[in-house]
């Protein structure tokens, strides 16, 4: 059962604020998507591999070649904010 | 109470691999350039960007977990470790979480009495570095020019007993990936980082106590007095009957004190999992075997084979496997001169010490090993003394002549004709009376002041062996 | 007939009788949008226009519509969501380059569900596209611009791309032709991922013959695509044979069910007869798995977009939101205000469902088994292909459903895409053909499936139903 608190929770893990009355439509919805999901709970999975990838591709390599990388107005071009060649953030110490 | 407590620590080491270009882009793996200007849109994680693996960065993890002992995994894979940081463009650092490059190795380190200890190392694994953080008053300034450096992540057991095998493991550790030529190994410039976690338990007892872990030491040295630090505080915090608590603690370099983190996010929930966007990486067996051939020969095979090849004791072969290049040095200059001990000595002494003098390093200095050699086998020959042999050397680093052409030019070479060593000899039995008749009457310790006065005379040409016999004889036998 | 209604290889042959010229295709096309878009809204965005090339018998001038999540350099590329309104992309995506080289003229970045997450484009920052045969209902998605602009001639061919049917589905609501490549035939480089083990760019385009051209130019091995397979890139065009002889199709039972539509059965059925006439073997197969998809694409599609959705904070581009009031600390209520901000509420349905079944204590529950059901979804397939060279199948279960609809039942919107999300889930090659209409004349598609890189498969069965019906 998703209730709202835990809705809040996972909400806080995705780093999304949701308004009180958002978290519990949301816990709602996740409730009814996870009950349609809990259906997979009919197959025996025990001894089966899991598949992260469509193709059995493996060894994809790149040689250690430099490229020319972007300038740095090139690089902060599109930047929300930006000071002394840097993006800027909020404080992260507080 | 008194009670007697046990050590604990485990290091986790984060290592810059020197390639050419990041791991997953092809941006130069450099440091210390313009902020931003060592990006692309992959390393910056722009949307819809996607990584593609360095083949010197998978070969460079093998070699290093080869070189600690471990196996190697057969099949490797990258996995997403997702967390919010603004050092972080895509907000998940790709790393390796259940099938890491090496796994299970082991460091030998040494331990009183020529013994050695056995640290586990429990994996070592491959990941993208973040980038860097600069804090201001009002706001956080980031540069990505390091994000997507290689790192490699070594782990070791909680195998340390002490902050002082923590300072050897990581000692020995250095040294061997510095034998790798894979990292720069400067801890200063942040290409070299280690982690500790220590905690301590009443001796006897099995389970472990809680552990802080220790992060910000920025030097060998600093490791070790954080873990001083650290242990002090546990003993004292149990002591007084109360609890350790786990948690993150910074090492203040200028107070020389560890410092909580006070941290108010929630615990870290990572949700690894494998990364879709890179495919596994199956290496077989032969490619294993080519890099482990490729290996070059590593400290402790090279210490015994110095030991028993060149007759040296522990603490000469020791001090010359520290450095690579003086070690090879060491080789090159017994094949010219095979006085293995000898050289050794110089290498290890006078050389060492001018080295260390000029803030130099031996690749630096014009020295070639046929120099030296010349140096030391006409110091042994009795053409200079010793001391005359450092100035040569001196002389030697300055300009870059022979042994040969030094002693020439400047008129070094010892005074050794029985004739005019006598000559002089006589004129100082001539000034000093009164010595001449101690040692006539038996006293004879001033003899050594008189060769001492005659080698004064001759500015330290002379043959002080030689002085003394002719003393001996003019005195006693005229 | 305008000539925006032409097919692309229809104008190709009249270029190459120098009947046409670019200027006259761009020029139906922009009068065509400045006609009908008002009402189906297809693009998020269309460019002002830029030289036109000419045509020179090996170019292939045509204008198209690219959905809103494939970068264009120097072009406001936004996945329809207000967190990436001002990313102007630095970059061309990889297929981007392949069309430029080609002399393609693009015409505009096509509407969509944000981040693809959806079956209807009514997700979209800028508000839903409009299906062009009923503009009272949905064009399907997410790819539904890219779709209807093809449906509604304001644009030639287009790109879409295709998570869980995001192309297949609207392609069939729209009455247009299409394919999901086989994963890893064509580069994702410069896709912005939504689940990046499942995406593929395909193409969209008013027949077969226009599939076949589009993936002559788009697809092929790239090296900045880890996932990107190296095999040889046939010339597509060659597969457009009108023969089916001796080739066996197989009709899973499991398709052919409750809750399909009874005029969709009907006209699926009608194409198996002509195949049949056309002498293709049918057989009927067990894709046993199938039930399964939606849950298990729910799961794998969910965990990868959270993760690939992380990005999007505020940091560096696009949205950044003030928080009004401090709650946590100054970067952290950034991030959370501005995530609030910038998501609509199936981009954090979507979210939160994926980081719950990544997080600790669930992942085992959730995600690992959606991966190792997903083993099970595919190794149904490696098994009938081993008795057939082709799956048939609805592409969709019904027709094209009213705007509004199911916006508010997440469920019976994800169910669209139960015939869908197999081919993703199992990384094979499956494209949308129109099969007639119902009777208040709405597009049914036919969906065909083959084994990975079979795509030749499909264009031959497609090509030779189309020609004769």
């Amino acid at each position: 059962m998703i209730t709202k608190e835990h809705a809040l929770k996972i909400a806080s893990l995705s780093r999304i604020h949701l308004k009180e009355e958002e978290a519990q439509l949301l816990a709602n919805d996740l409730e009814c998507i996870l009950k349609y999901i809990d259906q997979l709970n009919e197959l025996d999975v025990t001894d089966v591999k899991p598949t992260s990838h469509a193709l059995p591709l493996q060894n994809v390599f790149r040689e250690d070649v430099v490229n020319p990388s972007l300038s740095q107005d090139e690089a902060l071009q599109f930047s929300v904010q930006k000071d002394k060649g840097c993006y800027k953030v909020p404080k992260v110490i507080e | 109470m008194s009670m007697d407590f046990e050590t604990v620590i485990g290091l986790e080491v984060h290592l810059q691999l020197k390639t050419a270009t990041k791991i997953f882009c092809a941006c130069a793996n450099q440091f210390g350039e313009q902020p931003n200007s060592l990006t692309c849109p992959v390393c910056l994680g722009l949307p819809g960007t996607l990584p593609v693996l360095n083949k010197k960065v998978l070969e460079y993890g093998i070699k290093v977990g080869l070189a600690l002992g471990c196996e190697i995994n057969p099949y490797i894979k990258f996995d997403r470790k997702n967390y919010y940081y603004p050092d972080l463009p895509k907000a998940y650092q790709i790393s390796q979480y259940d099938f890491p490059v090496a796994k299970n190795g082991l460091v030998m380190i040494p331990m009183e009495k020529g013994e050695l200890k056995k640290i586990r190392v429990n994996r070592a694994h491959l990941e993208e570095d973040a980038g860097k953080l600069t804090h201001e008053a009002d706001g956080t300034l980031v540069d990505y020019n390091r994000t997507g450096t290689p790192l490699l992540e070594i782990v070791t057991e909680a195998d340390m007993r002490s902050p002082q095998e923590a300072y050897d493991y990581l000692q020995v550790l250095k040294l061997t990936l510095q034998y790798l030529n894979v990292s720069d190994c400067d801890m200063e410039k942040g290409s070299l980082r280690c982690d500790a976690n220590v905690s301590i338990r009443p001796r006897e007892e099995t389970k472990l106590g809680t552990k802080s872990e220790i992060k910000n030491m920025n030097s060998f040295k600093a490791v070790k007095a954080a873990l001083e630090y650290e242990v002090i505080r546990h003993t004292q915090v149990i002591l007084s009957g109360e609890k350790i608590v786990q948690e993150t603690r910074l090492w203040d370099d200028n107070k020389q004190m560890t410092l909580s983190m006070r941290s108010k996010e929630e615990a870290h929930d990572y949700r690894y999992f494998p990364d879709p966007d890179l495919v596994p990486f199956v290496v077989k067996a032969d490619k294993i075997k080519e890099i482990r051939q490729s290996l070059p020969e590593l400290p402790y095979a090279k210490l015994e084979r110095f030991k028993n090849q060149y007759n040296l004791n522990g603490y000469d072969a020791f001090i010359l496997v520290l450095d690579q290049t003086i070690a090879q040095f060491f080789e090159e200059c017994v094949a010219l001169y095979p006085e293995a001990k000898k050289i050794a000595n110089w290498l290890n002494g006078p050389l060492l010490r001018e080295i260390s003098d000029r803030k130099s390093s031996l690749a630096e200095l014009k020295l070639v090993p046929a120099s030296l050699a010349g140096l030391i086998k006409m110091v042994e020959d009795g053409v200079v003394s010793n001391l005359v042999g450092k100035d040569v050397l001196k002389i030697m680093l300055d300009t870059g002549k022979s042994a040969e052409q030094i002693i020439q030019e400047n008129g070094l070479a010892q005074v050794s004709d029985q004739e005019s060593l006598t000559r002089i000899v006589d004129e100082i039995i001539k000034e000093n009376p009164k010595a001449v008749g101690e040692i006539k009457s038996g006293k004879e310790n001033v003899l050594g002041f008189l060769v001492g006065q005659t080698m004064k005379k001759t500015q330290g040409k002379a043959n002080p062996k030689m002085i003394g016999e002719i003393i001996k004889r003019r005195i006693l036998d005229a | 007939m305008k000539i925006a209604q032409l097919t692309a290889h229809e104008i190709l042959d009249q270029y190459a009788a120098q009947q046409l010229k670019v200027v006259d295709v761009v020029g139906s096309v922009l009068e065509q949008i400045s006609q009908s878009e008002k009402d189906i809204h297809a693009y998020a965005q269309v460019f002002s226009g830029d030289k036109l090339p000419a045509f020179n018998g090996k170019n292939i001038p045509i204008p198209i519509a690219i959905k809103d999540n494939i970068c264009i350099k120097d072009t406001e590329t936004t996945c329809c969501s207000k967190i990436l309104k001002n990313f102007i992309a630095p970059y061309d995506a990889t297929v981007i380059g392949k069309l430029k080289q080609s002399g393609a003229i693009f015409v505009g970045h096509a509407n969509m569900d944000e981040f693809a997450f959806g079956s209807s484009t009514e997700t979209s920052c800028y508000g839903p596209t409009r299906n062009p045969w009923d503009l009272s209902r949905v064009p399907g998605g997410s790819s539904g611009g890219s779709a209807a602009a093809v449906a509604g001639n304001e644009a030639i061919w287009a790109l879409g791309s295709d998570t869980g049917g995001s192309i297949r589905q609207p392609a069939a609501y729209c009455g247009v032709v299409g394919l999901k490549p086989t994963y890893g035939r064509v580069s994702r480089f410069g896709l912005i991922a939504f689940a990046s083990s499942l995406d593929q760019i395909g193409p969209i385009t008013k027949d077969v013959t226009d599939s076949a051209l589009l993936m002559n130019i788009i697809s092929g091995y790239d090296p900045k695509d880890s996932t990107s397979a190296n095999v040889p890139n046939p010339d597509y065009t060659k597969a457009l044979v009108k023969n089916v002889k001796g080739l066996k199709i197989g009709l899973p039972k499991e398709y052919f069910i409750e809750g399909l539509d009874a005029e969709v059965k009907t006209k699926v059925m009608d194409a198996v007869l002509l195949l049949k006439s056309c002498g293709a073997e049918f057989k009927e197969i067990s894709l046993p798995h199938s039930k399964f998809a939606i849950a298990c694409y729910y799961i794998v599609a969910t965990a990868e977009a959270s993760s690939n959705l992380g990005r999007f904070d505020g940091v560096q581009y696009g949205l950044r939101a003030q928080p009004s009031q401090v709650r946590k600390t100054n970067l952290v209520d950034m991030y959370e205000e501005t995530r609030d901000q910038g998501f609509g509420n199936e981009a954090k349905r979507r979210i939160m469902l994926g980081t719950y079944s990544l997080s600790s204590g669930y992942y085992d529950a959730y995600y690992l088994k959606g991966l190792k059901v997903r083993t099970m979804i595919k190794m149904d397939f490696d098994r009938a292909f081993e008795e057939v060279d082709a799956i048939i199948t609805p592409t969709a279960p019904t027709t094209a459903f009213k705007l509004g609809e199911k916006m508010n039942d997440p469920i019976s919107m994800y169910l669209n895409d139960i015939f869908t999300t197999p081919a993703n889930l199992s990384g094979i090659p499956a494209i949308s053909i129109p099969c007639g209409f119902s009777k208040n004349r709405l597009p049914i598609g036919l969906q065909i499936m083959a084994k990975p890189f079979a795509e030749e498969t499909l264009f031959r069965i497609g090509y030779t139903y189309e020609q004769n019906r």
